[in-house]
């Protein structure tokens, strides 16, 4: 058993395709990095929103002139 | 791979492109340091990672649906195209050829090659609405200009089969439009929207200069730019491929490197005019801006620029030529505009991409007239009607308008850009106090350490 489809590499390279793992299963593997990929948006914009909500409160003046003059 | 020569072509072919890929990697790095040294001190961690995280989110997207649209979209719509499904369908991301495949060495070096393409135009946008635009915001315009607008231009016009091409004989070799024209376009759709950073206008509307925080970090950038823009030279022709392999009108066996649309050129004649259009690029910045250094490392590379979309087939004179007249023109276009319409464009991306590529695609219409724009039959030649509507497409149609709209969208939404408090006291506030209060905690501690000592 081999989850890429060979056993050995006793073969003729020119009859080889495909050969990672868990070949049949693309499609579900597309849908679960799609997933991913817009939960990743999901959460990155949820998260900077209450950031910058804190940052608006946050700021001490002095601190910020400080800011300010280092450019 | 049946025979020697096919194997060994494939072979170098695959190397060629990785070769490429590794080179053009230069050109993030140098946005990076050119989007840092540019912003100030209290926004440089956001400013990096917002550039950086371009990168995992225009590859992901460019793998489940940017690399299908190249393939598929040469024809849709127009004169009676529609969807190639079927030239698509070994390109999407649950195709065999998507992956780990003997039977296929070509496509993950090609798919890359194009990749890294798609992160300069979402970095072009990234550059020019640094310090005030939410990460958020600008990684879904990173997405929509990396993976899908500059493909579908890509399909249209820089295919050997794009309906551009076929119809209005469109040639643009090295993406004065495919990429530069339409990320600047993009880029001016965002800022309109955006709005300036606090204190870029006087009250009475006269434009402050916002000086780079690290000059020297720009530098390092803006060469690093040019050096991986050299790998996207190579990356953007084929390099060994026989008259029979084309298929088109090329008689004899010859074999030659030829430019996107399968047309001839060679890597001897793109070096020319490469180095001749980034000197004069370089000379005609250095006398319009009075020495001013950025401006005139910039114009290397409007220089660039303006000559990529015919530098498969100038004489290096006329690279150079081109060059510099396109830089002169981009150079009082920045200005003129920022006057005008009051726009903050943070490192002049609107101006060295949008418009140099703009320019450069309506001069080669001219330059180019009459010869071939592909090897195949009954393909328009190049022509300056063509080539202006293609400009027009590429700056407006598809960068432009769409970067407008959706910053619109997320503007009414109120999730284009940071909270003005915020912009005062920077994006690293939170960085930057922790680290301020962690030095001070420190150095007190070492103090009382040494008097206990004494």
């Amino acid at each position: 058993m081999s989850t890429i489809g060979y056993e050995s590499w006793a073969v003729d390279l020119a009859d080889v395709n495909a050969i990672y793992p868990f070949q049949g299963w693309e499609m579900p593997m597309t849908i679960i990095g799609v997933i991913f990929w817009l939960a990743w948006h999901r959460i990155q914009f949820v998260r900077e929103g209450q950031h910058l909500e804190e940052a608006r409160k946050m700021g001490e003046k002095e601190k910020i002139d400080k800011m300010l003059e280092r450019y | 791979m049946d025979g020697n020569l096919d194997a060994l072509t494939t072979v170098f072919t695959e190397f060629y492109y990785w070769v490429t890929v590794v080179f053009m990697f230069l050109i993030h790095v140098g946005f990076c340091m050119y989007e840092v040294g540019a912003s100030r001190a209290r926004n440089h961690m956001h400013t990096l990672m917002k550039n950086i995280m371009i990168i995992p989110l225009v590859t992901v997207t460019f793998f489940f649906f940017g690399w299908w649209i190249y393939w598929a979209f040469p024809n849709f719509w127009f004169f009676g195209g529609s969807i190639d499904f079927e030239a698509g369908a070994a390109n999407l991301p649950w195709s065999e050829n998507m992956a780990t495949n003997l039977d296929d060495r070509i496509t993950g070096v090609f798919w890359a090659a194009f990749l890294l393409f798609s992160w300069t135009a979402a970095s072009i946008v990234s550059g020019s609405v640094i310090e005030r635009i939410r990460s958020s915001a600008l990684w879904v315009h990173a997405v929509l200009i990396g993976s899908v607008f500059w493909i579908i231009d890509a399909a249209w016009g820089w295919h050997y089969g794009g309906w551009m091409v076929q119809k209005l004989g469109y040639h643009d070799a090295y993406a004065s439009g495919v990429i530069h024209a339409i990320a600047g376009g993009y880029a001016l759709g965002v800022i309109m929207v955006l709005g300036p950073r606090i204190g870029k206008f006087a009250k009475d509307g006269t434009p402050r200069d916002i000086p780079p925080h690290n000059p020297w970090m720009l530098t390092i950038g803006i060469f690093l730019i040019y050096t991986g823009f050299w790998g996207f030279y190579a990356a953007c022709n084929v390099p060994a491929i026989s008259p029979e392999a084309i298929g088109g009108q090329i008689t004899g066996t010859t074999w030659t490197a030829t430019n996107i649309y399968l047309a001839p050129t060679s890597l001897s004649a793109i070096t020319f005019n490469f180095l001749m259009s980034l000197s004069g690029g370089l000379m005609a910045a250095y006398v319009v801006s009075k020495g001013d250094a950025f401006w005139t490392f910039s114009g290397g590379l409007a220089g660039i620029i303006t000559a990529s979309a015919g530098n498969d087939l100038y004489h290096p004179i006329q690279a150079m030529i081109i060059a510099a007249i396109g830089v002169v023109i981009v150079y009082n276009l920045h200005y003129w505009v920022e006057r005008k319409f009051k726009l903050d464009d943070a490192v002049g991306a609107v101006a060295v991409h949008g418009y140099a590529g703009f320019v450069g695609l309506v001069i080669s219409g001219f330059v180019l007239w009459g010869a071939p724009s592909s090897p195949y039959e009954g393909y328009a030649a190049i022509n300056p009607v063509g080539q202006f509507l293609g400009a027009v497409i590429m700056f407006f149609v598809l960068g432009f308008l769409p970067g407008f709209i959706v910053a619109k969208l997320q503007s009414m939404a109120g999730v284009l850009r940071i909270p003005e408090e915020v912009e005062l006291q920077g994006l690293d506030y939170a960085e930057h106090h922790a680290y301020e209060d962690a030095k001070a905690a420190i150095i007190e501690a070492d103090k009382a350490a040494l008097a206990a000592k004494s």
